[in-house]
């Protein structure tokens, strides 16, 4: 195991530690409260729930989810590319176009979707 | 040190990955999905693979995760929360982890990883994955670049009213 | 006997605790910053009147945190009968664990060992937590975690505001981090690394990439990027506030429409690490852009040099901090000066602008180092 990412470790276990013994911490020394009917009712501007608490959603949220994975699954590519963008420039350009390639694919896709109308928001359907 | 923590990361994938069958909520399914990837990221941590890790937590929970919430959320799934375990599904589900183990037992001891610059791969730093992604292997790179507009068409056919 | 291997993990805990210190302290005062801030923009006066217990000192109001911390601390925990009990409890330090992970790889000093009097071993990377290859790639993957408190926030209180607010900050969210990771690009197109510390050193070299003429030497190709370095801080920069919830982005939170938004149905410290949380990922959102695009803990010209002792050391922490501070002013600046964005313009703005735009300057910025065969 490489020591460089031991820290990362160390610091991972702290911060859990801090965060639950923030919230922990808080729970053990809070005013303890009665419970109450109005207590136990979600808050909906002081009237009493009505309808379902998980109201469904436009279809968009999930469109723009979808598309957010596709491209941040670019977005990886190119930070491989990045940073070796510079040393392969010395063996001639074919990275640079191997990535101009992919990014005219791409564009292609966000194009299309633009001129779908997927990410527009005004709109129904 | 690193066999603590590879037993400890591992008993947490099992763990995880048994409750993503066993949990009858699909929020908690998904969440010991994440979980489960999580553990995986860090054994790719322990095998020296930090890039792969690193990628590992940013698509796979950062985002493939999140839309799974979001599908799960979008479709409400109360009805599956009530579904009991049936045995020959279990039994079926056995079978195969049994099926699948032996196959895996006997084809590791017979594929070549140390071949095709793998080691590279699992390497320490982007810049060698860099190298190899945009030197000999530029041609499936630029596959997944139509793969992924293929992926972008096929969101807005599925999702959208009027195409 | 001490090892390397010792003083490499006590050095680290040192720093961990120190760094996790200073952040919860910077938050605990950026709270009552923004107040005074919003105040004195508003013409009014802010909170002065707390200061230390049991001494008539007001201080200027300095006090206010300590009284908020206790405020949040001891108030009743209470978990309304309505909601998902486990996930209603996991979500807040889901929201408050991104910003304390990501600040391990930010450097706040220089990272070249430093010899102590008294110890014959130096101690190494002393300023940063964890010094890796990959830095910014850890960072971004950290960050992309934060999104999981919000959403389950929302679906964990089974109440409507809270669920219309989760979902809706975690589009946003989601959306604009595909903007900032396209932004950053350029960053690491110029500088060929992904470890933030050489970042920094190449930016001293070099000049700071917002400022490309205050390096030790003066590089004209940086001069030529400049334009395309300036449109991706700016794209940066505008990600950074969508990433963070803060106004104009602060959709999930929109008052008017969704009271409190996915925290609605939250109180006491369950609350509070939610809303301090946002300002914990403020605090390390500035000193990402810090690090990307200001130079990190350099003066200009390399006046500061790289650390050699402690005190140049802690000198170099203070002008990160400095920064980090000023930056974090701005984010106060823009948010009581500008109106919220409506959901369909936060949208449009991500997807149809800053998206095409990053990377239209990734292709810009590659040309242009192409042009230049591979130098800076």
């Amino acid at each position: 195991m490489n020591l460089d990412y031991v820290p990362v470790l160390l610091q991972t276990v702290i911060a859990v530690v801090v965060a639950v013994s923030m919230l922990g911490g808080a729970i053990l020394i809070g005013q303890r409260g009665r419970r109450t009917p109005a207590k136990d009712t979600a808050y909906e501007c002081g009237k009493d729930p009505i309808g379902p608490t998980n109201p469904r959603f436009s279809v968009k949220f999930y469109m723009v989810a979808m598309l957010f994975i596709l491209f941040d699954i670019e977005t990886v590519f190119f930070f491989a590319w990045a940073v070796v963008y510079r040393q392969e420039l010395a063996n001639g350009p074919q990275i640079l176009f191997a990535m101009l390639f992919f990014l005219a694919v791409l564009g292609v896709g966000l194009v299309y979707e633009l001129r779908k109308k997927a990410l527009d928001w005004t709109r129904h359907g | 040190m690193e066999g603590i923590l590879f037993w400890f990361l591992a008993l947490v994938l099992l763990g995880s990955a048994v409750a993503v069958i066993t949990n009858r909520s699909p929020v908690a399914s998904a969440l010991s999905l994440v979980t489960m990837i999580l553990a995986l990221a860090g054994l790719f941590g322990l095998l020296g693979a930090y890039f792969l890790a690193a990628i590992q937590v940013w698509v796979y929970a950062g985002a493939v995760m999140v839309l799974f919430l979001f599908i799960i959320m979008l479709l409400d799934l109360k009805a599956e929360e009530g579904m009991p375990l049936r045995a020959l599904g279990v039994g079926a589900g056995l079978f195969l982890v049994l099926f699948l183990g032996v196959g895996i037992w006997h084809a590791i001891p017979a594929s070549a990883w140390e071949a095709n610059g793998l080691r590279a791969a699992v390497s320490n730093d982007a810049a060698s994955i860099g190298h190899l992604l945009f030197g000999a292997y530029v041609l499936p790179f630029e596959a997944v670049g139509f793969l992924l507009l293929v992926a972008m068409v096929g969101v807005i056919v599925l999702s959208k009213r009027d195409v | 006997m001490v090892t390397e291997l010792t003083v490499f993990l006590v050095s680290t805990l040192i720093k961990i605790f120190l760094v996790i210190g200073v952040l919860l302290g910077l938050v605990a005062y950026a709270v009552l910053a923004e107040r005074k801030v919003s105040a004195a923009m508003q013409d009014r006066i802010g909170p002065n009147r707390v200061g230390l217990p049991f001494v008539k000192a007001r201080l200027m109001g300095l006090g206010q945190p300590l009284a908020d911390a206790f405020k949040l601390m001891l108030k009743e925990q209470f978990v309304p009968g309505h909601v998902r009990g486990f996930y209603y409890n996991l979500a807040p330090m889901l929201a408050f664990l991104p910003a304390l992970l990501a600040i391990c790889v930010i450097p706040f000093a220089g990272v070249d060992p430093i010899h102590l009097p008294g110890l014959s071993l130096a101690i190494p990377q002393p300023g940063v937590i964890a010094n890796v290859g990959i830095g910014a790639l850890l960072l971004f993957a950290v960050t992309s975690l934060g999104v999981y408190g919000i959403v389950l926030a929302g679906w964990s209180s089974n109440s409507k505001y809270a669920f219309l607010g989760g979902i809706r900050s975690s589009a946003q969210m989601i959306s604009y981090e595909v903007a900032m990771g396209f932004s950053a690009i350029p960053v690491f197109l110029i500088s060929g690394a992904l470890s933030l510390p050489q970042i920094v050193d190449f930016q001293i070299e070099r000049g700071w990439l917002l400022l490309p003429f205050v390096g030790k030497q003066f590089d004209w190709h940086l001069l030529f990027l400049w334009p395309s370095l300036l449109l991706s801080s700016l794209i940066f920069l505008v990600t950074l506030f969508a990433e963070t919830n803060r106004a104009p982005f602060d959709l999930p939170e929109s008052e008017q429409e969704l009271v409190g938004g996915y925290n609605t149905e939250y109180g006491g410290m369950r609350f509070g690490m939610f809303f301090l949380g946002e300002y914990a990922a403020l605090i390390s959102a500035s000193g990402l852009f810090v690090t990307l695009f200001l130079g990190g803990w350099s003066l200009p010209f390399g006046l500061l040099g790289t650390a050699t002792s402690l005190s140049t050391f802690f000198l170099q922490a203070l002008v990160f901090l400095g920064k980090v501070c000023l930056l974090v002013f701005f984010f106060m600046w823009i948010r009581w000066t500008l109106p919220r964005f409506r959901y369909d313009q936060v949208m449009t703005l991500g997807w149809k602008v800053l998206l095409p735009l990053s990377m239209a300057n990734i292709v810009l910025v590659a040309i242009l180092l192409a042009v230049f065969g591979g130098t800076p």
